[in-house]
């Protein structure tokens, strides 16, 4: 504790001297916090990061953007600190790892009197972060059902296949099955597959095996929809008007639709982008001379072969 | 007097023989007769099919596995080295297609990286746990997450896929069948055979299981003691790379999610089929039972919506603890040989 203190006093009053400088030329300093990515949809968030940070410091000379990505909770609310005294931002973008261990330290930088904004996933506190930029959970839910409800009639019969078992999968699921509910679509039956094209095969390939009559296929995700795709052609079972919504936005899915994929016809937005339109506000929040503060639910669009080009990045890696 | 023990410790042994044989395939029987009852669909050829290619990955991944614990080892490491050889391989291909096309010598070639470094990555396994003196369970800890990593990076946080033109030669490989049986059953059952004839009728594989019992004895009964556990490794890391060259063709991708828990599963297997984790006793015959077990528990989970979807774990604990119980089960008359 003591050292931690000595060093902290040590370090301020290097950056006091030296940060002297950087305060004459009143640059804004905006610090953005995010997970390590290690899975696809988080690989294209910091994709869309590092596009946003060039963007925005080519548009405004007097913004500097500083990104710095965390393994784990714990290394991410350090991270936090170090944006405060190394850095001293005068804003923080901040997609949590996890809710509860992060309040506290973004509250801290709140103290520090940032502003603060919020991605994805909230804070286990209300009225800590000014601005709020998420998607759409229940939405994408609702937004598939809708789909499948144009597609399909009455009598017909789907299968489900979820996610990992969390909040967000829940908040899917539930609102599909709210807005299915009624049309005469049989819901056969809904198993996790975990957000994995592996997980997606096999349990797409135990679906085929047990129900002889699937007219779609909700897969939630694009992941697990890749892996029912080839379940599918291994069990001759794609063609008839089959069909297989997924999620999220993936470059080889939105290409495919561009492409007028019949398998595969649509799919549902959850864009790893927002973080850059969490950027894009957070520097309005300097900028412009509207007001900026407020909560930012992105809509769940349906990509059609229409609309997919505006949403295609052959450079990100999702 | 030592002599009577012994002898009493046969008799009790050949009592209990037919039950410890007997454990994992009477469990797998039951639970075939349950997966018929609750959707007749599940012996549909089909599903056999399915189970059987599905088994193949765990199971040849676990075959190699035996060695590595007959001979008092353990491996974290085979997951994340799927994964990783998985995306080296696919990077391979894709980068040879311009010099090589995207015909057989491509997939041979890819065939080729991942035998090598199947085979290296075992080799350092083993040489960090025996010349290295580290416990192998550090070691191969270590390499799990170095593996696990690596495959991210080298798909950049996303996923590696294979180009679309060798996915079409490479394909049938995990998709076709010889003689009415899928590939990639034929090379579960080669590799099972091998495995079998390695561990019980070779000098190799009574070294294991020497090794195993009691490693100092079997150092002062001149047994090249590093030597045969390094091998182990090998064993183990070739296994890993001809699981994953029939994976890579499935969905032609790799990424960080590529193999998690495989490690968990295939020792899992293992023990189910009567391998000591502590070693010096090995059963391959068991273990390709213990990964058929543990295939069956997640096929039948799928074929009924009779159990919540968050009890599957619970579920597929029990299964196996029960399995592992039917032929360890303490059924009175062994009591006294386990000491």
């Amino acid at each position: 504790m003591k050292l931690k203190t000595l060093s902290a006093f040590a370090l301020t009053s290097v950056m006091a001297l030296t940060g002297a400088a950087a305060w004459a030329e009143d640059t804004i300093k905006i610090g953005v916090s995010y997970p390590t990515p290690t899975h696809a949809w988080a690989a294209g968030m910091n994709w869309h990061a590092e596009q946003a940070e060039k963007r925005l410091e080519a548009l405004y000379p007097d913004i500097d953007l500083v990104l710095i990505n965390s393994p784990d909770p714990s290394a991410q609310a350090s991270a936090l600190e170090d944006l405060v005294s190394v850095h001293q931002i005068d804003a923080l973008v901040v997609l949590p790892f996890e809710s509860e261990p992060l309040t506290d330290p973004v509250l801290n930088v709140k103290k520090s009197g940032a502003l603060i904004t919020v991605v994805d996933r909230g804070l286990s506190q209300p009225g800590i972060e000014d601005i709020y930029v998420a998607g759409n959970n229940p939405e994408l839910g609702r937004v598939s059902a809708v789909y499948m409800k144009g597609r399909l009639k009455d009598g017909d019969n789907i299968v489900v296949l979820r996610g990992i078992p969390t909040i967000i999968d829940n908040e899917r699921f539930d609102a599909f099955m709210a807005e299915i509910e009624g049309s005469g679509i049989n819901v056969l039956d809904h198993k996790h597959a975990n957000w994995n094209r592996d997980d997606g095969f096999e349990v797409m390939q135990d679906f085929l095996s047990r129900f002889p009559d699937i007219d779609a296929v909700w897969a939630q995700d694009d992941d697990i929809a890749i892996g029912v795709v080839a379940a599918l052609k291994q069990a001759g079972r794609d063609g008839d008007g089959m069909f297989v919504v997924g999620g999220a936005g993936m470059k080889e899915t939105i290409k495919g639709i561009m492409e007028g994929n019949e398998l595969v016809p649509v799919d549902v937005l959850y864009p790893p982008s927002m973080i850059a339109t969490a950027m894009d506000v957070t520097v309005a929040a300097f900028k412009s001379n509207g007001p900026v503060a407020g909560r930012y639910i992105l809509g769940a669009t349906l990509i059609t072969q229409e609309n997919a080009a505006s949403f295609y990045f052959p450079d990100s890696p999702f | 007097m030592s002599a009577v023990t012994t002898d009493y410790e046969k008799t009790a042994k050949r009592l209990s023989f037919d039950l410890k044989t007997a454990g994992p395939a009477v469990a797998l029987v039951i639970l075939c007769v349950i997966g018929f009852l609750l959707n007749p669909a599940f012996l549909s050829e089909g599903n056999i099919t399915n189970l059987l290619t599905r088994s193949a990955f765990i199971g040849i991944i676990a075959v190699g596995a035996t060695f590595v614990i007959t001979a008092g080892g353990i491996d974290l490491s085979v997951g994340s080295m799927a994964a990783a050889i998985a995306g080296v391989m696919i990077i391979t291909m894709n980068a040879a297609i311009d010099t090589m096309g995207s015909g057989v010598a491509t997939v041979l070639l890819g065939c080729g990286v991942s035998i090598l470094l199947g085979i290296g990555a075992g080799w350092v396994n083993g040489a960090l746990t025996t010349k290295g003196k580290i416990e192998a369970f550090i070691v191969t800890l270590g390499t799990m997450g170095i593996y696990r990593s690596l495959v991210t990076y080298f798909a950049d946080g996303g996923t590696l896929s294979l180009n679309f033109d060798i996915r079409g030669t490479y394909r049938p490989v995990y998709y076709d069948s010889f003689l009415g049986l899928p590939i990639p059953v034929w090379v579960f059952i080669v590799v099972a055979i091998l495995g079998w004839l390695l561990l019980n009728r070779t000098a190799f594989g009574r070294y294991c299981t020497a090794i195993g019992s009691n490693e100092a004895v079997a150092k002062y009964s001149a047994i090249k003691v590093d030597r045969i556990k390094t091998m182990t490794y090998v064993i183990q890391g070739f296994c890993v790379s001809l699981a994953t060259i029939i994976y890579v063709p499935r969905l032609g991708s790799a990424s960080s999610s590529t193999g998690v828990l495989w490690e968990l599963e295939a020792i899992a297997a293992v023990i189910i089929g009567g391998t000591v984790l502590k070693g010096g006793y090995g059963r391959i015959g068991g273990t390709i039972l213990g990964a058929l077990i543990l295939t069956t528990i997640g096929n039948i989970l799928n074929f009924t919506d009779m159990i919540s979807n968050y009890l599957n774990g619970t579920m597929q604990g029990l299964i196996i603890i029960v399995a592992v119980f039917l032929q360890r089960g303490d059924w009175g008359k062994s009591r006294k040989s386990e000491d």
